[in-house]
């Protein structure tokens, strides 16, 4: 148990107090001195509360925690000196009160410590070579294009690319995806990542406070800060709820026996006024107050640990609202890279065909060029590759042992002379990509199909997305009507939008969100060039942004892979947050009203009110640490 | 302008206390405080002296919580 410096000396406080009010029970003295006795272990346990209340009416802001325990203690204190009665009850309820704010202020210190655990992805060093011996820096001294070194268990201090050296790299803290990364010489590397087996050198492409894990940093540390309308609902309340409680207590204490007296029985002031100091040890709003923040905090820290970043409570309220999903489709439910889904020969067989058409592009970094090449994986062979011409708009002409080979679209074919043939094949199959027609010497001899590749998880995402209770699924796209609508059977989207321009998108978006039916809308985009649309919804969703600055800047939530699954796994978090929310905001309040008016009535003593409060609090602070258990939702 | 200083209270009230505190001092234009990570951001009114704005609101929230601690850079 670590406790500071504070803690622990109120620590000593209630031990002292206790043992030595459980002493003078059994000491035989009656009187004044008894007074005396018993008001040592009161001022040990009470007096930085009495002070506090004290400075609270000299400020004139007397309505705290501090100014209803003094009352009720002190008027405690007055009943027994009166009866020369029982101390022990204001000794004890100033107890209960210190044990209640020590254990919150331990629990509120301990999730402090465990959610800021949880996010530190901090390296506290980058290490450069100087001289051939390693050196440790700061990694904010390092300056973009430098060299540094990651020895394995280091994190990546900077983000930027290996020159040196293969590993395999735990991305866990930042994406939450446990399955290791490989990486290799020339791949780009972002900071945070944990390298795992070999030794990286990398030329370094940003600054530290411009890398990844300064960006992330700084949106989870603001976070909390953009407060949600629950805790401004609670901060409300506390503001006027302990006047009004006061004020009832008061009424509580002086309006009973007065009307008694008007009816001619007697009063029974000391009854009264001790129901009313009972009424107000119970009023304390601490539970709600603490808990409320505490649930947001934790249910925000344990969705970073799942990859899923929330830029406030705000928008971890709306989300889980949100009632209709709007994706953009390259890139969030496709790959938005192209891949060979169908080759058809005519002539040749489908290998040769892939082989001369991957030979044409091997000097092309054209996205279609690469993905022929990714189709044939051996390449780079014997085959004698000359005279490479390139044009745009058309395709690529070469000589490949000594045959004179075009790949390109129908416009080149009827350059070199061939006659595109109409394919029954891609008819029957509705393939919606782009076709690549390939010729020998003049000679049609086929064409090869590439297409943008759905997710292998998008079509589980949308069917967990109406699992957890989305009304509507929308997917916008430049993409060809074709192409659009074969996506969106597949994925069973409920509407699609095609043939967009960037600038429509945003139209499109403001009708979905102005039809009534819709409800909460979230947007869904890759972040490239999604921005204003991402700002405009009502939560923006950015996915695999890391590195994406505009889109980090414009979105609510930003998902740090790309796996369209963490969509619903986001919006489960948010739900779970809120219902810790919720049940918290109910549960705490419902107590309280409800020992109120045993309290008012005269069930509950003030011993039950002390437990009331500081057992409230326990219970809600330890329902709020449950939002930061998010893994398996 | 806008920035964070770092504070120290004990409880979520308090906390609350002191953002509106702050809030109302002269010079400032907007204050958040933090509570779970302890901080609190304050933005200044256009061509405010952030030193003696934050000195006058480092009083104010004294006054409302005397148990209250903001460490000034």
């Amino acid at each position: 148990m670590s406790m500071n410096r504070k803690q622990k000396k109120n620590l000593i406080r209630i031990i002292v107090s206790a043992s030595l009010m459980v002493g003078l029970i059994f000491v035989p003295v009656s009187g004044v001195l008894r007074f005396i006795l018993f008001l040592v272990p009161y001022i040990i346990i009470g007096y930085d509360i009495l002070i506090k209340a004290a400075k609270g009416i000299k400020n004139l802001q007397p309505f705290d925690e501090c100014f209803l325990m003094a009352i009720a203690t002190v008027g405690a204190m007055t009943v027994a000196v009166i009866n020369d009665g029982d101390y022990v009850e204001a000794i004890a309820v100033m107890l209960f009160y210190q044990i209640g704010e020590l254990f919150q202020s331990y629990a509120v210190g301990k999730s402090r410590r465990n959610i800021s655990e949880l996010m530190d992805i901090r390296p506290d060093h980058a290490n450069i070579e100087v001289d051939g011996e390693l050196e440790q820096v700061d990694p904010d001294e390092v300056e973009p294009g430098s060299v540094i070194v990651v020895q394995p268990g280091e994190k990546i201090p900077i983000d930027g690319i290996i020159i040196n050296g293969n590993s395999t790299l735990n991305t866990s803290a930042l994406t939450g995806e446990s399955l290791p990364r490989n990486v290799h010489e020339g791949d780009e590397v972002v900071s945070g990542c944990i390298n795992m087996s070999g030794v990286l050198r990398i030329k370094t492409t940003k600054e530290f406070g411009e890398s990844t894990v300064s960006k992330i940093l700084e949106l989870v540390e603001n976070a909390s800060s953009r407060k949600s309308k629950s805790e401004n609902f609670i901060s409300k309340f506390a503001r006027v709820y302990t006047p009004v409680v006061v004020l009832c207590a008061a009424a509580l204490a002086v309006l009973p026996p007065v009307i008694m007296m008007m009816l001619g029985n007697s009063a029974h002031w000391g009854t009264w006024i001790y129901r009313a100091l009972t009424f107000l040890v119970i009023s304390c709003p601490c539970a709600l107050v603490i808990s409320i923040p505490l649930s947001f905090f934790a249910g925000i820290g344990g969705a970073s640990r799942e990859g899923v970043l929330v830029k406030g409570s705000n928008c971890l309220e709306t989300l889980s609202k949100t009632k209709t999903v709007v994706f953009d489709k390259t890139g969030t439910l496709t790959k938005g890279v192209f891949e060979v889904t169908a080759v058809h020969p005519e002539i040749v067989d489908k290998n040769t065909l892939l082989h001369l058409a991957a030979h044409v592009e091997r000097y092309s970094a054209h996205p279609i060029a690469v993905s022929l090449k990714n189709a044939y994986l051996d390449e780079k062979d014997e085959c004698v590759i000359k005279d490479v011409e390139e044009t745009a708009g058309h395709g690529v002409k070469a000589n490949v042992n000594g045959n004179i080979i075009c790949v390109g679209n129908e416009k080149l074919m009827k350059l070199s002379g061939a006659k595109p043939v109409s394919c029954r094949h891609c008819e029957e199959s509705g393939h919606s990509g782009s076709v690549i027609h390939i010729s020998r010497n003049g000679e049609y001899i086929g064409h090869i199909v590439i297409s943008d590749v759905i997710k292998p998880n998008a079509e589980k995402a949308l069917a967990e997305l109406k699992r957890t209770g989305i009304k509507k699924t929308v997917m916008l796209t430049g993409d060809s009507e074709k192409a659009a609508c074969a996506a969106a059977k597949k994925l069973s989207i409920d509407e699609y939008y095609s043939e967009l321009l960037p600038g429509d998108k945003v139209d499109k978006l403001e009708e979905i969100l102005a039809d009534k039916n819709s409800g909460v809308t979230a947007f869904v985009g890759d972040g490239i060039n999604d921005a204003p649309v991402l700002s405009r919804a009502d939560v923006g969703i950015a996915m695999g942004a890391m590195g994406s600055d505009a889109a980090i800047e414009a979105a609510d939530i930003v998902l740090m892979d790309d796996d369209p699954l963490r969509i619903s796994k986001a919006i489960k978090i948010s739900r779970k947050c809120l219902r810790i929310v919720k049940e918290n905001i109910w549960f705490s309040i419902g107590v309280k009203v409800l020992c109120l008016i045993l309290g008012a009535a005269g069930f509950a003593n003030m011993w039950a009110a002390v437990f009331a409060d500081v057992g409230v609090m326990v219970i809600a602070v330890l329902n709020a640490i449950r939002a930061l258990f998010v893994k398996n939702i | 302008m806008k920035k964070t200083y770092k504070i120290d209270v004990d409880c979520a009230n308090c906390a609350n206390k002191m953002e509106n505190a702050a809030k109302k001092t002269e010079g400032v234009k907007d204050a958040v405080v933090n509570f779970m990570t302890l901080k609190m951001s304050v933005e200044f009114e256009e061509g405010a002296d952030t030193k003696a704005v934050m000195q006058e609101v480092l009083k104010n929230c004294k006054k409302v919580e005397s148990d209250c601690e903001i460490f000034l850079k």
